[in-house]
C-alpha cells in the first residue's frame, strides 16, 4: 500500500502527522500528473503547501474561501484531475458542507479532502477550531469514504488509498504529533477493514484516530493490573464501517466500548451502535467521546483526560463495563 | 465569428423551437421554472448552436467546451436544449419533474447526458467553472467553459469568492454570463436584496463587463466574440433579459419564477410565442447583414 516508502518509527517522531501527509502527496505528485492540490490559506498549517513547493503549477491557494475551493475541486475532478484539498476539519465539514454534499458527493467526483486539525487536536484554539461534528456530517453524505487515521504512518496509507480508489474521500488527521502506533506502513491497511491491535475475549474497545493508541495502552494496562483480555480494534475507516469486525466483537466479547475524539453523536460510536442495534444481539455498550458539549480549551492531551478519551478514561470505562449487567441469551445463533 | 443574417435567422428559429419545447415540458410536468427558463434560452441557444465545440456522438468528449448552468433551476430549459441536441431522448421530457424520471427539476449530471454539472444549490457554478477552466490550463487543453448565473443567485457570497479566483488566476478560458432578469422568488431583485450597481461590482472584482440585451441574438454573439478575442481579463456578460421572455402574460412578472400551466394558459403561451418569434424574425431581417 505504501509504495516505495521507507518510513520508520524513528522518522515518525520527527514528522508531524500532517507532514507525513504532505510528503505522501508530494510523492503522489511525482508519480501522477493528474494530482493537483488546493488550499484556503492554510498551505503551511495543513502541509499541503509542501506539494506547492514541488509543483507550483498544480497548486492553488484560493484564499480564505472554502466553499469556492470545494467547487473548484469538483470542476477539476469533472475534467479528469485528482484534486486533494486541505483546510481544517471544522471548516472542511461545516463551512463548505453544501459544496461537499452537492459538488463532490452528489456528483460523485474523484476529489480527496484531507482535513487537518481534527477533533480537539488544535485544543488551545477553542471550539471555533475544534472539529467535533465533522464525522457526523460527512458520514451522512452518500458516496464518500471517511477515514480517521491513528497516526502518521496510517495517514500515509490512507492518503495513498485515497488516490488509488476512485470517488470522494474525507480523511481527518490531527494537528501536531500523534503518538506512534505503527512502526511501519506495512501492517495490512485496507479501506473499510478494522485492524486488530490486540486480541481479547472479555471486552472490545473500538477506537479511531489518536484514541487508538490510548486504547492499546489501556488494554495493556488492564491485562497486567486486572487480568482482563481486552480486544482493541483500530477502526480507521468510519465509512464504510467494518460491520463484520463489529459483529464478531459482539459475539466474542459481548461488551463494546467505542472511543473517539469527536462528538458521541454521529461519529464512530454512533456507527458502531447502529451495527449493534441491527444485529439484535444483546451487548453492553458505551460510547466514549465528547458528550454533546463543546470541549474545553487546552493542549490536546490535556483535553483528552477530562473528556475521558485518554487511556485512564478508557480503563475506567472498561472496569465499569465489566461490572455491567446485560441480558444474556444462551442461544444467540437462533436470533436474526 | 460575425453573425450573418442567415445565421441569425437560423438561431431565431432554434431559440423558438427550444422555447416551445420548454413550454411543452412545463405543461407536461404540470409546472416548472419557466420564467427563468425563457429568459436564459437565447444564451443557451447561441452557445449550443453557434459557439460550443461538442461531439454529438460523445457527450463526454474530453476536449469539448463545457457548460455550467449555475442557475440550475432553469433545468427545464437545459433539459430541452440537451434533448433537442440529441444527447437525450426527447421523449424523456414528457417525464420531466415526474416520479422515477431521470430528469428532475435540477438536472443530475450523472443521469442526464451532456449535463456538465449537477447544479441547483445556488452559488456553486462559477467555482465549478473555475475548476474546469484551471483543469484546461493544467492539461494543456484549449476548450472553453461557459457559465450562466442567475442574478438573484448573486446574493450568494460564494459567487464572489469564485470571482476573486477567476480574476486572480486570470482564468480567461471561462466566459461568464448573468441572466439579469431582475426577478427572484420573493420579488424584484432590487427589492429583495439590492444588486446595483451590479456591473460595477463585477468590474471591481477584475472582470471586463459587457452589458447587453440578453434576449438579442446579435448582441449575445457580439459579446461572446469579444470574449474570444480579448483574453487579457476574464469577461462577464451581464445579459439584461426578461423573465418569461416570449410569453406575454409571464414577461417581467417575478411570480412566474415557478409556475403551473393549465390548458388555457398553455394555449395562450403557444400563441404568444408565435407572435414573439415573428417579431424577432422581423428584427433579424431588418438589422441583419
Amino acid at each position: 500500500m505504501a509504495g516505495g516508502l521507507t518510513y520508520t518509527a524513528t522518522e515518525s517522531t520527527a514528522f508531524s502527522t500532517a507532514e507525513y501527509y504532505g510528503k505522501t502527496l508530494v510523492e503522489l505528485g511525482q508519480e501522477h500528473d493528474d494530482v493537483v492540490a488546493l488550499t484556503a490559506d492554510l498551505g503551511k498549517s495543513t502541509k499541503i503547501g509542501m506539494f506547492g513547493e514541488h509543483f507550483p503549477d498544480r497548486y492553488f491557494n484560493v484564499g480564505i474561501a472554502e466553499q469556492n475551493m470545494f467547487g473548484i475541486a469538483a470542476g477539476m475532478a469533472k475534467a479528469g484531475l485528482v484534486p486533494f484539498l486541505s483546510t481544517f476539519s471544522v471548516f472542511a465539514s461545516l463551512r463548505s458542507a453544501d459544496q461537499l454534499h452537492t459538488d463532490i458527493c452528489y456528483q460523485n467526483v474523484n476529489a480527496k479532502v484531507i482535513a487537518t486539525h481534527a477533533g480537539t487536536s488544535f485544543g488551545q484554539a477553542g471550539s471555533t477550531h475544534h472539529a467535533i461534528c465533522d464525522m457526523a456530517v460527512v458520514r451522512s453524505m452518500p458516496n464518500i469514504t471517511l477515514i480517521c487515521p491513528a497516526d502518521g504512518l496510517e495517514t500515509v496509507n490512507a492518503v495513498r488509498a485515497a488516490y488509488e480508489n476512485p470517488g470522494p474521500y474525507y480523511i481527518r488527521i490531527n494537528r501536531g504529533f500523534d503518538r506512534v502506533l505503527y512502526e511501519t506502513t506495512d501492517y495490512g491497511f485496507e479501506v473499510g477493514k478494522a485492524v486488530q491491535l490486540k486480541e481479547g475475549t472479555d471486552i472490545t474497545v473500538i477506537a479511531c484516530g489518536s484514541c487508538a493508541f490510548q486504547a492499546l495502552q489501556a488494554a495493556n494496562f488492564l491485562e497486567n493490573a486486572d487480568g482482563l483480555k481486552v480486544r482493541v480494534l483500530n477502526m480507521h475507516t468510519i465509512k464504510p464501517i467494518d460491520r463484520e469486525a463489529i459483529v464478531k466483537a459482539i459475539m466474542d466479547t459481548r461488551r463494546i466500548i467505542t472511543v473517539e475524539d469527536h462528538s458521541v453523536i454521529g461519529g464512530l460510536g454512533a456507527a458502531v451502535a447502529e451495527v449493534i442495534a441491527e444485529t439484535g444481539k444483546g451487548c453492553a455498550f458505551k460510547r466514549l467521546g465528547i458528550q454533546d458539549q463543546f470541549a474545553p480549551i487546552g493542549l490536546h492531551e490535556d483535553i483528552m483526560s477530562p473528556l475521558g478519551i485518554d487511556s485512564n478514561g478508557i480503563i475506567a470505562a472498561v472496569r465499569e463495563a465489566m461490572n455491567a449487567d446485560f441480558e444474556l441469551d444462551d442461544d444467540w445463533d437462533d436470533e436474526v | 465569428m460575425p453573425l450573418t443574417k442567415q445565421e441569425w435567422l437560423a438561431l431565431e428559429k432554434k431559440a423558438h423551437e427550444l422555447r416551445k419545447l420548454c413550454l411543452d415540458t412545463t405543461y407536461w410536468a404540470g409546472s416548472a421554472h419557466i420564467g427563468g427558463g425563457m429568459s436564459v434560452m437565447d444564451m443557451m441557444t447561441v452557445l449550443y448552436h453557434k459557439y460550443m465545440h461538442l461531439d454529438k456522438e460523445d457527450p463526454n468528449w474530453e476536449d469539448r467546451d463545457r457548460f455550467i448552468l449555475s442557475k440550475g433551476h432553469a433545468g427545464v430549459a437545459y433539459a430541452a436544449v440537451l434533448c433537442d441536441y440529441g444527447y437525450n431522448d426527447p421523449e424523456q421530457l414528457k417525464t420531466f419533474n415526474l416520479s422515477n424520471s431521470k430528469m428532475g427539476i435540477h438536472l443530475d449530471s450523472n443521469k442526464v447526458k451532456g449535463a456538465d454539472a449537477s447544479t441547483g444549490s445556488l452559488g456553486h457554478g462559477l467555482s465549478i467553472a473555475a475548476g474546469t477552466g484551471l483543469a484546461a490550463r493544467i492539461k494543456g487543453k484549449d476548450y472553453k467553459t461557459f457559465c450562466i448565473l442567475g442574478d438573484g443567485e448573486c446574493d450568494e457570497g460564494s459567487n464572489w469568492e469564485a470571482a476573486m479566483t477567476i480574476a486572480h488566476y486570470n482564468i480567461t478560458n471561462v466566459i461568464s454570463f448573468v441572466d439579469r432578469n431582475q426577478c427572484m422568488i420573493d420579488g424584484p431583485t432590487e427589492e429583495v436584496m439590492k444588486l446595483e450597481p451590479f456591473c460595477d461590482k463585477w468590474r471591481s472584482f477584475g472582470f471586463h463587463v459587457i452589458e447587453i440585451d440578453g434576449n438579442n441574438i446579435k448582441e449575445l454573439c457580439e459579446a461572446i466574440d469579444y470574449a474570444y478575442e480579448n483574453t487579457e481579463k476574464p469577461v462577464m456578460i451581464v445579459a439584461n433579459t426578461v423573465k418569461g421572455c416570449g410569453v406575454d402574460y409571464m414577461e417581467g412578472d417575478y411570480k412566474w419564477h415557478y409556475g403551473a400551466l393549465n390548458e388555457e394558459k398553455y394555449e395562450l403561451a403557444k400563441k404568444s410565442l408565435e407572435a414573439f418569434y415573428k417579431k424577432r424574425c422581423e428584427r433579424a431581417e431588418k438589422e441583419g447583414a
